[in-house]
């Protein structure tokens, strides 16, 4: 029988660091100020429902473009050769060793008015700000979690049997039908993981949009920063709701990947 | 194997402890350590030609400085109230020393190990969060004002109904702060925020959401990076930081409301946590010393409530409305002393819902 002693120090940290801190959350979401049982909270949260919609709908976008932008990346990196693969996945993992703020203030320099895109573009007599806007912070998003989608499809994508392909290829499949029929079904497990990791952090994230969007951008991420200042309970009760329905998407694609797995 | 290994380890450990006692045991003498929990860049550190005072004080006086910074009283007190950490000396604003001292929280001064008090102007000894002066040595002071762009607002403003001006529409930012910013509405609203209500708070709040339409951001450190690249027109800050940025772009200028601002200070306490209290008096009493409240002013821009450093100035900083505002201008100001948190919470809470709606 194999020794269950390697696991402890990591129940250890998954009890200090996951479940304690759940249960507080849990407790202070369902308490009021003195202590006692209370449901206001949850009440005092329901205000911010179209936050909560805008920001679902900010990181759907954000999820969407993301993916658009990464699958063929991912593709066309696979067929390079194995160095020059290396070497632009560094190039893609470079920028993160930056400081996230570092860069989203790059953005609002690049973005502003008389910046280098303001510039270029007056060039051509378009003339203009262009930070402020949901547009800016979707952008933001996007290039922070690029990325997190990109890599976990290349993953995936370079594990596929090069025999399959070659396959399908002497059953008469010209390159679309390989690529529907080999390469797209056999990718979705990396695509399932990159949705899920770039919608979860850029539905929760803050002050993103509080420094490229306008004064009507505003996220469930920042809204729980600032309600934590005063009110901890209904910060409480918003991140665990938030909690809860990245949960039930993370059900909905785990439900979506096993189906593509049967098929 | 594995007894070998131990053996060498246990050798090895108790190699580096004795020559650790001993390297303890060569210094002259031990003079301890003091735990600041200060506001982050909130000293001189050695840029700019002035002092790091942090170093001349350890090089002084030979007590070892632990230095951690926080951005917001709300850490502050969230770090005293929720975790065991001991801090000695802490840098709260007027209005959280109000709620330390309500809540027992700070500990009474020992003045005689604080001779440099005499230096305070009297302003600032009796202080209206803590009357007695019993628990504070005040660090820095200022005011709220206005920063705006001579290029794109044409005639330099009188009021904080500036920030409301319909033609500078989508050009104007607010402080993202609810305590700032419903201080500015209260008044043109004729409200002493010093001694707000709920209802005063419902007005005030109906006041910033009519402003909502008209701004371009809401904004803290960014106002920095907006003023000075000509990124908008005009912003509520702090007097000592818009010195800052008036020094980085010409087309810059300052407007003091007529009718007075908020004045705001930040004192220097021992919460009730601290074990080492001589030594943070011993701090504190240097940072009183003109030529470090001097270099800290130089740094900071902001008021020093020291009269001599004030005497050490150079004539351009003394002589600067920003820094220094009239003692007249300051009788006509107000300070959040005595908010009691249930109408701050609230405060708070009307705040994220203007900028949620």
């Amino acid at each position: 029988m194999k020794s269950k002693k390697p696991s402890i120090p990591y129940i250890i940290w998954m009890v200090v660091f996951t479940m304690i801190p759940l249960v507080m959350i849990g407790i202070t979401a369902f308490t009021d100020k003195q202590g006692n049982f209370s449901l206001e909270p949850f009440q005092k949260a329901f205000f911010y429902t179209d936050v909560f919609l805008k920001s679902f709908w900010i990181a759907l976008l954000s999820t969407a473009i993301s993916l658009l932008l990464a699958y063929p990346l991912a593709y066309l990196i696979n067929r390079m050769k194995k160095s020059t693969q290396t070497t632009v996945i560094m190039l893609l993992m470079i920028p993160m060793w930056m400081n996230f703020l570092l860069r989203i203030y790059a953005w609002r320099t690049l973005l502003q008015h008389d910046g280098p895109l303001d510039t270029a573009l007056s060039l051509l007599g378009i003339h203009g700000t262009y930070m402020g806007n949901t547009a800016a912070v979707v952008l933001g998003m996007v290039y922070e979690y690029l990325p997190f989608m990109v890599l976990p499809i290349y993953t995936v994508m370079g594990k596929i049997d090069n025999s399959l392909i070659e396959a399908a290829q002497d059953l008469g499949s010209n390159s679309f039908a390989v690529f529907r029929k080999v390469i797209l079904p056999l990718s979705i497990p990396g695509v399932i993981s990159g949705i899920t990791m770039v919608f979860v952090p850029s539905a929760s994230t803050f002050l993103v949009a509080q420094y490229l969007g306008g004064t009507d951008d505003i996220m469930i991420g920042d809204v729980i920063d600032k309600i934590f200042w005063t009110d901890q309970n209904t910060g409480a009760a918003i991140s665990l709701i938030l909690m809860i329905f990245i949960f039930i998407f993370l059900i909905l694609m785990n439900f979506f990947g096993d189906e593509e797995a049967i098929a | 194997m594995k007894k070998t290994l131990s053996i060498i380890l246990a050798a090895v450990i108790a190699a580096s402890a004795t020559a650790a006692l001993s390297g303890c045991g060569g210094q002259k003498e031990d003079k301890g350590e003091v735990n600041v929990y200060n506001w982050g860049e909130y000293v001189a550190n050695g840029e700019d030609g002035l002092m790091n005072v942090i170093d001349e004080f350890e090089k002084e006086t030979g007590i070892k400085v632990n230095y951690t910074t926080y951005e917001t009283n709300e850490e502050l007190y969230n770090m005293l109230k929720n975790s065991n950490v001991s801090y000695d000396v802490i840098v709260p604003s007027e209005y959280m020393i109000s709620k330390l001292i309500n809540e027992n929280m700070l500990l009474e001064l020992n003045f005689d190990n604080i001779p440099n008090y005499e230096h305070i102007t009297d302003r600032f000894k009796k202080l209206p969060c803590d009357k007695e002066g019993k628990y504070t040595v005040a660090y820095s002071w200022g005011v709220t004002c206005m920063v705006y762009d001579k290029t794109k607002v044409k005639q330099k403003p009188t009021s904080w109904n500036a920030l409301w001006d319909e033609s500078l529409k989508g050009d104007i930012l607010m402080f993202n702060n609810s305590r700032d910013a419903m201080a500015i509405a209260m008044q043109l609203c004729g409200i002493d925020p010093s001694s707000c209500t709920k209802e005063d708070v419902d007005i005030a709040a109906k006041k910033l959401k009519e402003q909502k339409p008209l701004l371009k951001a809401y904004v803290m450190d960014q106002v920095f990076n907006e003023m000075e690249n000509s990124q908008s027109a005009i912003a509520p800050y702090y007097a000592g930081d818009i010195a800052t940025m008036l020094e980085n772009n010409e087309d810059l200028d300052y407007a003091l409301p007529e009718d007075g601002s908020n004045l705001f200070y930040d004192a220097m306490c021992i919460p009730n946590c601290s074990k080492n209290k001589e030594n943070a008096e011993a701090f504190i009493n240097f940072m009183q010393k003109p030529e470090i409240a001097a270099d800290n002013c130089r740094y900071l821009r902001y008021g020093s409530p020291n009269k001599e450093a004030i005497e050490l100035l150079e004539e351009d900083i003394r002589e600067s409305e920003l820094t220094f505002p009239s003692e007249e201008y300051l009788n006509k100001c107000y300070t959040f002393s005595n908010v009691p948190d249930e109408i701050y919470a609230y405060m708070q809470e009307q705040f994220v819902k203007i900028q949620a709606d």
